[in-house]
């Protein structure tokens, strides 16, 4: 239900506004606070060596020389921790079927991935520690490597849990309708593509880090944490260490990018609390680059073979596809490894109309790291997969790509209605948004651009996605099938003496703005400066419980439950403001920063604190008041709330070098209520170029025997300044009836797109060359090949 | 990503260097602009036992012309090359500067520890090679002029000895009537580039050299005999591009350098003014 | 034992006296010894310029310098950018764009900005967006850090 609209039209209200982030200034004067900025007293470093193998048994070690190395406290290997961790699995009840055997923070009889740690050094210095790296003598004996997720799946493959009988982690099949019967109809137009998704990864500029303290006299650990979910982090090392959870304090500060990459547990962090606790003194291990390559989650490894059928007036029959996504040794925990692909066979198609959809994962494992969750999790794949089936089934019948859209998307007013794969939604704006697209693009212009380069051999194409985007997602995702992941977050806003509101919240800001909104909705709602606003996240010791930010759920549920904190906050101030002033309480009003009546300023909200704080003597005594109030708030009318976008990119394609230029890229995004456009803008544009680098740049690459082979910023390419285009975003907002902030998530939506626009582009500025990429990236050399100029 | 320890020295002049470096037991690496050998001691690739820091030898900076030759200092820095006003007589190198990475690595990296280095993929050493430089390497007995064309000789290797320091660069100053031309293929501004070629046509005289695409900077002297012969018959001279051995790398394989080769050498000829 | 050396580095107008492993470079020592942490480390090996600072008034790779080369010298910081108002006309720009989200990238990008217009760089968004393209940033998509370096350009405010 929507809330009163008077709360979001007040004049002071900062909801809607752009407002400069607070955090901005201590950032650009140096005065960040960010893991590797901790030095506390007697704190150690850790280094780790890790496995140069995809796969090798460990037969054991000489420390000696490491031990006697300079600046060395202690050397840890596997069967050192084994008394100290409870090992970990990667598997969640409600992902029927999927398994994965336990993990220990270091490898134990094997490593199965080149880069998993198997010792660890902790010395007085960074240096000193990888100097006693160098020195220990690991007797490894190499096996053969599963690497390719084709040949892991034949029936000889080796296996590499042989107790599991199997390299599949998981399989799942959706199957709606009756595809091979509504593909055999006459006049039906069957486009088939051979899909393959390179695997990529975050590189987040902060590379992971903790330090992590351990206090024995108290048995108290805290764990500071470049991370997006503290809480999770809490119950994880709670239960991992054997410590109760309350013992247990995860601080998140200033965090340098995340994008999903820090919210999964890594061995080597949890290796640094365990030893942190073994010798009780602060350990700190930061990765350095090559570390964060070689370990931190990849995504995004897909094979996928796609059908779409579509009827001669280009109206979509239904979509076919198999997917085989190739993992990693294990199941990442705590979310697994089988989201990315269930997300996949969720999300294919489903902005559009069809009857018939079937659609299998297989998750299978390999010697390489792992994959997990990275931001629009499956949803760059299964756009790329829909828009890139439904423009080659454009092209087939000659109807416009525009158009094509136009005849399968869901009308703005069908709603609420399942997906053909069964997903709930609610308030989306396809329709509109695809308008809103075509008249900012100009459309009918870029045709006629496209036209006339093509007439002097340029080659320029213009490439579209409609999307969705899972956002604000309930306990369905994650909490149901026993993760420790809380899918509701808590606000609680205090009124202080001077007149100030503190605020904290679960969420987590890692620079998207999470603690400006959240400052702007208290100030909004409550009627006061947002100067005075203070706002603490980040901290389980004194914030509400909750997820932390991920899946874009920071505006749409912390969001809302800072909002019902906020007004469970003003109403009981104006409830002993009633009472002070002897009026009833809703002829009152809280108006920057001063309670008010229809005359103009009654009291200040300071002396109405003081009065509450200092001089209670002068209030009735059964008026209890407390001026603060925290609230709480969970999605519960749907698994997901879905938001949906329309993008395009312009694209030119140099056909002699293969090398694409993103000339323009439009975004239109319809993510409900915006707080604050800037922000959300802003992440618009950082998810869109963060998709452009998966389109063009990004590719992990492994040897046939699973050595990383690019694990610098030199050869992994990422999108810099040079080559990334100007993005307009525009908005089209329908807020979503689940709450009455109306928020969704808008974080993820730019890398969700962005893929699916770029391939469809240079797709379209090589159809006159009869040439086709059906492979991200798209780098030069396989435009060239599409080409068959090499 | 620590360094490995190792022993430091700073001399101020170019002898105290050079003794330090004739000690051929000890593993020693000169430190020029760092912007190269420091990535590689980080990442533990190279843990020389000595590091002779060269940024103290002032007398090894400096650009002059004497006569018809341009001299450079090898610890001249990228940025200082680009301000300096003798470079009106190497337009090529004015032309290759800018995509030699970055600003600030232009700030502290340095010619001669490009030259030194001879990386492949490198922009100097094939300009060079288009220039006809002369290299000169001193040791602490005697100091060699080598001709470029002997210089560079694999990947990471060239004529000079272990104990001997890189100490200039000379070319010949242009002269009127002289064409330059540079063209480099690379996926980001400011990366190695996935092809690249600097040429000198001087008295109608083509030296051709390419990087990034072998496993040094190579001059394509088939293509060289065509154009000098017609500067016109561009085809042609493309065509004897493939007696270049071509190396893959991450970007491209050998087949897909070559042709970059040739589109790099269209380019670069396009824009000459001929 | 490792070998190490005095140096006296001054770090935003202070000296800094220390003695330091010849090994250490000189983003950890502003980082640690100087424990002036807004400067960063995101890759050791001179790509992602997060390290970015300047020392005789040229932006640097911190990480790719030893800081006994840097001893006798004057390097200026991200906080010595801001102490002394230089950065003050690109703080307001930025903070009205949010050209920053997680701040990481920040200290570099201040520094390249600033050599741009300190360089009379004009608002020539290619122009710029080749002049950072040093600078690695994975929060913002580039955009809003070009639109803020031509802001200040453009206002021509002294820096």
């Amino acid at each position: 239900m929507t809330g009163p609209l008077t709360i979001f039209d007040r004049p002071n209200s900062y909801i809607g506004r752009s407002v400069p982030r607070a955090d901005a200034a201590r950032l650009l004067e140096g005065r960040g606070a960010y893991v590797d900025d901790l030095q506390l007293p007697r704190m150690l470093h850790a280094a780790f060596l890790r496995s140069p193998y995809a796969h090798a048994r460990i037969d054991g070690f000489d420390l000696d020389a490491a031990r006697a190395a300079p600046g060395v406290v202690a050397v840890y290997v596997g069967t050192d921790l084994i008394d100290h961790v409870t090992p970990y699995v990667g598997t969640l009840t409600h992902l029927a079927g999927l398994q994965s055997p336990p993990q220990m923070p270091l490898a134990v009889d094997r490593a199965r991935w080149q880069g998993e740690p198997i010792a660890m050094v902790v010395a007085h210095s960074r240096a000193l520690a990888e100097d006693a790296v160098a020195l220990i003598e690991a007797d490894l004996e190499p096996l053969d490597p599963v690497c390719d997720v084709e040949a892991a799946l034949l029936p000889d493959a080796d296996l590499i849990h042989p107790e599991l009988g199997t390299n599949v982690a998981w399989e799942r099949t959706v199957n709606v309708g009756d595809i091979d019967t509504a593909f055999a109809q006459p006049g039906v137009t069957i486009v088939s593509r051979d899909f393959t998704f390179g695997r990529h990864t975050g590189v987040t500029l902060e590379p992971r880090a903790v330090v992590v303290e351990f206090n024995p006299s108290e048995d108290q650990l805290t764990f500071h944490y470049s991370g997006q979910a503290p809480h999770m982090m809490q119950a994880i090392l709670g239960k991992h260490l054997h410590l109760p959870e309350e013992n247990v304090r995860v601080i998140a500060r200033d965090v340098g990018g995340s994008f999903g990459i820090k919210i999964h547990t890594y061995g080597d962090e949890i290796a640094t609390a365990a030893v942190a606790k073994l010798l009780g003194r602060p350990v700190k291990f930061a990765a350095d680059r090559n570390e964060s390559f070689l370990t931190d989650i990849h995504a995004r490894d897909h094979i996928i073979k796609a059908r779409m059928g579509v009827k001669a007036d280009g109206t979509i029959v239904g979509i076919d596809f198999d997917d085989i996504t190739g993992i990693g040794p294990y199941s990442m925990y705590p979310r697994t490894s089988a989201i990315e692909a269930n997300q996949v066979l969720n999300l294919t198609g489903a902005p559009y109309v069809m009857d018939h959809y079937r659609a299998r994962a297989r998750v299978v494992f390999q010697n390489k790291n792992l994959m997990c969750q990275y931001r629009a999790v499956g949803h760059p794949i299964a756009m790329a997969v829909a828009d890139g089936l439904l423009d080659e089934a454009g092209a087939a019948l000659g109807i416009d790509p525009v158009e094509m859209r136009r005849r399968n998307l869901m009308a703005d007013d069908s709603y609420p209605r399942l997906s053909a794969s069964g997903m709930k939604l609610a308030d989306l704006s396809h329709q509109k948004s695809l308008e809103t697209l075509a008249e900012t693009m100009d459309y009918t212009a870029l045709l006629a651009d496209q036209a006339e380069a093509r007439a002097r051999g340029v080659y320029r194409g213009i490439g579209l996605v409609s999307m969705v985007e899972v956002t604000n997602p309930s306990p369905m995702f994650y909490g149901i099938g026993g993760a420790p992941i809380s899918a509701q977050d808590g606000a609680t806003v205090r009124l202080d003496a001077g007149g100030g509101l503190r605020i904290s919240s679960s969420i987590t800001e890692q620079g998207q703005g999470t603690n400006a909104i959240l400052a702007q909705i208290a100030a909004g709602i409550f009627g006061i400066p947002i100067e005075r606003v203070k706002v603490t996240t980040g901290d389980t010791d004194t914030t509400p419980y909750g997820g932390g930010t991920w899946a874009s759920r920071g505006a749409g549920i912390g969001g809302e439950a800072m909002l019902q904190g906020a007004l469970a906050l003003k109403e009981q101030v104006l409830g002993v403001a009633a009472v002070m002033l002897q009026t009833e309480a809703d002829s009152l009003d809280i108006v920057d920063g001063a309670v008010t009546d229809a005359t103009g300023i009654r009291m200040t909200l300071s002396d109405l604190a003081k009065t509450v704080y200092y001089r209670g003597n002068e209030l009735p005594s059964d008026l209890k008041p407390e001026l603060i109030a925290t609230r709480h708030y969970r999605v519960t009318d749907f698994p997901f709330v879905f938001t949906n976008g329309a993008m395009a990119a312009y694209v030119e394609v140099d056909v002699e070098t293969g090398i694409t230029q993103v000339l323009n890229f439009w975004a239109v995004e319809d993510c409900g209520r915006v707080i604050n456009p800037m922000l959300v803008d802003e992440q618009v544009r950082g998810g869109v170029v963060q998709g452009i680098g998966g389109a063009l740049y990004e590719e992990i690459l492994y040897s046939d025997d699973g050595q990383m082979q690019n694990a610098t910023m030199a050869d992994y390419l990422v999108p810099m300044a040079g080559e990334m285009p100007d993005i307009v975003v525009k908005h089209v907002e329908t807020p979503t009836r689940t709450s009455v902030l109306g928020a969704k998530g808008a974080g993820e939506a730019g890398t969700g797109g962005a893929p699916a626009a770029v391939m469809n582009a240079v797709n379209d500025a090589l159809r006159p060359l009869a040439g086709r990429l059906d492979q991200m990236p798209m780098t030069p050399e396989r435009v060239l090949k599409a080409l068959g100029v090499v | 990503m620590k360094a490995a320890d190792f022993r430091y020295e700073r001399p101020d002049t170019v002898a105290a260097a050079l003794a330090l470096l004739a000690d051929e037991s000890i593993e020693s690496a000169a430190l020029a602009g760092g912007q190269s050998l420091m990535p590689m001691m980080n990442f533990r690739i190279a843990q020389p036992e000595l590091l002779v820091d060269l940024n103290g030898i002032s007398d090894l900076a400096g650009v002059s012309v004497t006569g018809d030759q341009l001299t450079i200092g090898a610890m001249t820095r990228y940025a200082t090359l680009e301000q300096a006003t003798e470079l009106i007589h190497a337009p090529l190198i004015a032309q290759a500067l800018p995509y030699i990475a970055h600003s600030a690595i232009r700030n502290r990296g340095t010619i001669g520890g490009s030259l030194a280095l001879a990386d492949p993929a490198a922009e100097m050493p094939a300009v060079m090679l288009a220039l006809g430089a002369e290299i000169t390497v001193q040791s602490a007995e005697d100091t060699r002029v080598i001709p470029v064309d002997d210089f560079f000789l694999g990947v990471y290797e060239t004529a000079r000895r272990a104990t001997e320091l890189l100490t200039s660069v000379s070319i010949p100053v242009a002269a009127p009537g002289d064409h330059f031309g540079f063209y480099e293929i690379a996926r980001r501004h400011g990366d190695y580039a996935m092809a690249g070629v600097a040429i000198a046509q001087r008295q109608g005289q083509f030296r051709i050299a390419f990087f990034s695409v072998a496993d040094r900077a190579i001059r394509a002297t088939g293509a060289e005999d065509v154009l000098s012969a017609d500067p016109t018959d561009i085809d042609a001279a493309v065509a004897r591009l493939s007696e270049i051995d071509f190396d893959s790398d991450l970007n491209a394989s050998a087949a897909t350098k070559q042709h970059y080769a040739g589109v790099v050498l269209r380019r670069a000829l396009a824009g000459m003014t001929v | 034992m490792s070998q190490t050396q005095d140096v006296t580095i001054t770090i935003n107008g202070e000296a800094i006296t220390r003695t330091v492993p010849v090994r250490m470079n000189l983003v950890d020592f502003i980082r640690t010894e100087a424990q002036l942490t807004g400067s960063h480390v995101g890759c050791e090996h001179g790509v992602c310029g997060a390290c970015t600072v300047e020392i005789a008034g040229a932006p640097v790779r911190g990480c790719l310098m030893l800081a006994v080369q840097a001893d006798g010298q004057e390097v200026t910081t991200i906080e010595g950018l801001a102490d002394s108002g230089r950065s003050a006309a690109l703080r307001v720009a930025f903070t009205e764009h949010n050209a920053l989200q997680c701040g990481f990238c920040t200290p570099g990008m201040l520094a390249s900005a600033l050599e741009y217009i300190d360089k009379g760089g004009t608002a020539d968004r290619t122009a710029i967006r080749q002049h950072i393209s040093g600078n690695y940033c994975r929060c913002t998509g580039y955009q809003s850090i070009v639109e803020a370096i031509c802001d200040v350009i453009e206002t021509g405010a002294k820096t």
